[in-house]
């Protein structure tokens, strides 16, 4: 079986066909498809342990799939060399949910990592693209600040510079407004809306704070167990009828679990309201 | 078992070519993280190391006059502490002493990386962990521990004629000069070939549990403590294996 694959400016920017993830015995992710544009955000949505972070894993290649094709730019990151998987990160930027900017390093020597070890260009360039980079995200003249001695909003805004710094045509966020104060998790969010006007970059949010994901979103998945059981823009979303997705937008509690088993199930178990 | 060696021995290829091959493909080596790490290894490992060693060199005279004194040959003493701190507590102790320091420091800088995700950011930012943080690890320490082992010999000779001086009878430049007719330059070389080996071996362990760390703060500890145990036996090993080869190719 082959797949028609669309490298044109107008084709998918991300395409997943059947992608299964095991950790060992466990599955994970149970058969994902969906599609995104070039210059789309997408907004990820789940509960912990649905599954969301392991697709972005994926998606980003940390994670290798059991199974399935995962087109990005018009190539199946499942099944390339890790020379071409390498190529196609340098047009990736994944900002991680702690930050995870490099303690030993400054700022401006974080940001400037992708341009010193990718290209050839002179240090008086990468200071100067690096200092643009940190202009972009707000943190002008912070470059030779250790990331101990910044915020969590201030991390969260250079390691976005960081991911940047390489001129990314895919942005990926995992939980960019995770364990931020709402004043500071509005201003990522501003951030991405301008990065997403002003580059029309394809973005892909991982997230749980519904406010910020109808904010950004342009087309949302809903992954609940492993599955996708909605997807749509966020007008459809707000609209759909399904008990889970409904449960998770009105914020009502999931019932106690007690037993080992139950828990298990409610992370991997099949259920029977899958949409499509 | 055997999968963990085989992980140590890929892990150590796989740093050879980033250090040797990649840079005739167009990889540039990156010296200035090796001399970073070499200063940390090596230069900064200097103090404890000669302390330690000053002194074995002195317990070694002492057990050994102990037993030379019987047979009225006490001046066989020099000899006695040049061959084993060359041929073996040198390389040893050294050894040991960088696996406190660094072996140690290895697995937790790796194992936090691991945990904060910066091991991750790095692949995805298409920047190979191996090539990046492991192989100037490997650089630095085959280039520092056969300098450090050298001047752990040292140093156990000069602790050896404290002795020598105060009760052996020897005037200083005697007992140097007896520590320099006992040694064949076999003894050192030998003594050097194990201490590149047991850089090889520690670097393997210290950046490949850092590297398996799992979750958690805890993990970063839990992988600390078996990069420590797992160097000293494994150095123990390695030692007893060139230690077998050496006595039977001409010992």
């Amino acid at each position: 079986m082959t797949v028609a694959t669309d490298n044109s400016e107008s084709g998918p920017m991300i395409s997943l066909r059947d992608l299964r993830v095991r950790y060992g015995e466990r599955e994970i992710l149970h058969g994902i498809n969906m599609e995104v544009r070039r210059g789309e955000t997408l907004v990820i949505l789940g509960g912990s342990g649905s599954g969301k972070s392991t697709l972005l894993r994926t998606l980003v290649g940390l994670e290798k799939p059991s199974s399935g094709e995962i087109w990005l730019k018009g190539k199946n990151i499942a099944a390339i060399s890790d020379e071409e998987m390498d190529e196609i990160r340098r047009k990736m930027g994944m900002s991680f949910q702690s930050g995870a900017l490099f303690g030993s390093m400054t700022v401006g020597e974080n940001v400037g990592l992708p341009l010193r070890e990718h290209t050839k260009l002179e240090n008086s360039t990468i200071e100067i693209m690096t200092r643009l980079k940190l202009e972009q995200v707000g943190l002008a003249g912070f470059e030779d600040y250790f990331p101990s001695e910044l915020s969590g909003g201030m991390k969260k805004r250079a390691a976005v510079a960081r991911a940047l710094s390489m001129d990314p045509e895919i942005l990926f966020f995992d939980e960019p407004s995770a364990g931020l104060d709402p004043i500071i998790a509005a201003g990522i969010d501003q951030l991405i809306l301008e990065l997403k006007q002003a580059f029309h970059m394809t973005i892909i949010v991982v997230t749980h704070e519904l406010a910020s994901a109808f904010l950004i979103a342009d087309q949302m998945v809903y992954i609940d167990k492993g599955y996708i059981i909605a997807q749509g823009t966020p007008a459809e979303m707000k609209a759909n009828p399904l008990p889970r997705v409904r449960q998770f937008f009105d914020r009502v509690a999931e019932p106690e679990v007690e037993q080992e088993l139950d828990y298990l199930q409610m992370l991997t178990a099949e259920h029977h309201h899958v949409k499509r | 078992m055997l999968a963990y060696l085989g992980a140590l021995v890929r892990l150590s290829f796989q740093a050879a070519g980033y250090a040797f091959v990649a840079p005739f493909r167009g990889r540039p080596l990156r010296l200035d993280r090796a001399f970073a790490q070499a200063m940390e290894v090596g230069v900064r490992a200097l103090p404890v190391l000669s302390l330690i060693t000053f002194f074995i060199g002195l317990i070694l005279a002492m057990q050994g006059a102990y037993e030379l004194r019987k047979f009225g040959a006490i001046h066989f003493v020099a000899d006695a502490v040049a061959i084993s701190m060359t041929r073996e507590l040198g390389p040893l102790i050294t050894a040991i002493v960088v696996i406190g320091r660094s072996g140690s420091a290895f697995a937790a800088e790796l194992g936090t990386m691991k945990v904060n995700e910066e091991i991750d950011a790095l692949e995805t930012m298409a920047i190979s962990p191996v090539q990046f943080l492991v192989t100037p690890k490997f650089l630095a320490m085959i280039l520092m521990l056969p300098c450090l082992t050298i001047w752990a010999n040292f140093m156990g000779v000069l602790g050896g004629s404290l002795f020598g001086v105060w009760k052996a009878d020897f005037a200083w430049v005697g007992y140097m000069h007896a520590t320099l007719d006992a040694l064949f330059l076999r003894d050192i070389v030998t003594g050097l070939i194990k201490s590149v080996m047991f850089g090889i071996t520690i670097t393997a362990v210290g950046c490949s549990e850092g590297l398996a760390t799992g979750t958690g703060a805890e993990s970063v500890g839990k992988s600390t403590t078996s990069a420590v145990v797992v160097s000293i036996f494994l150095v123990v090993i390695v030692d007893l294996v060139f230690t077998t080869i050496f006595f039977f190719v001409g010992g």
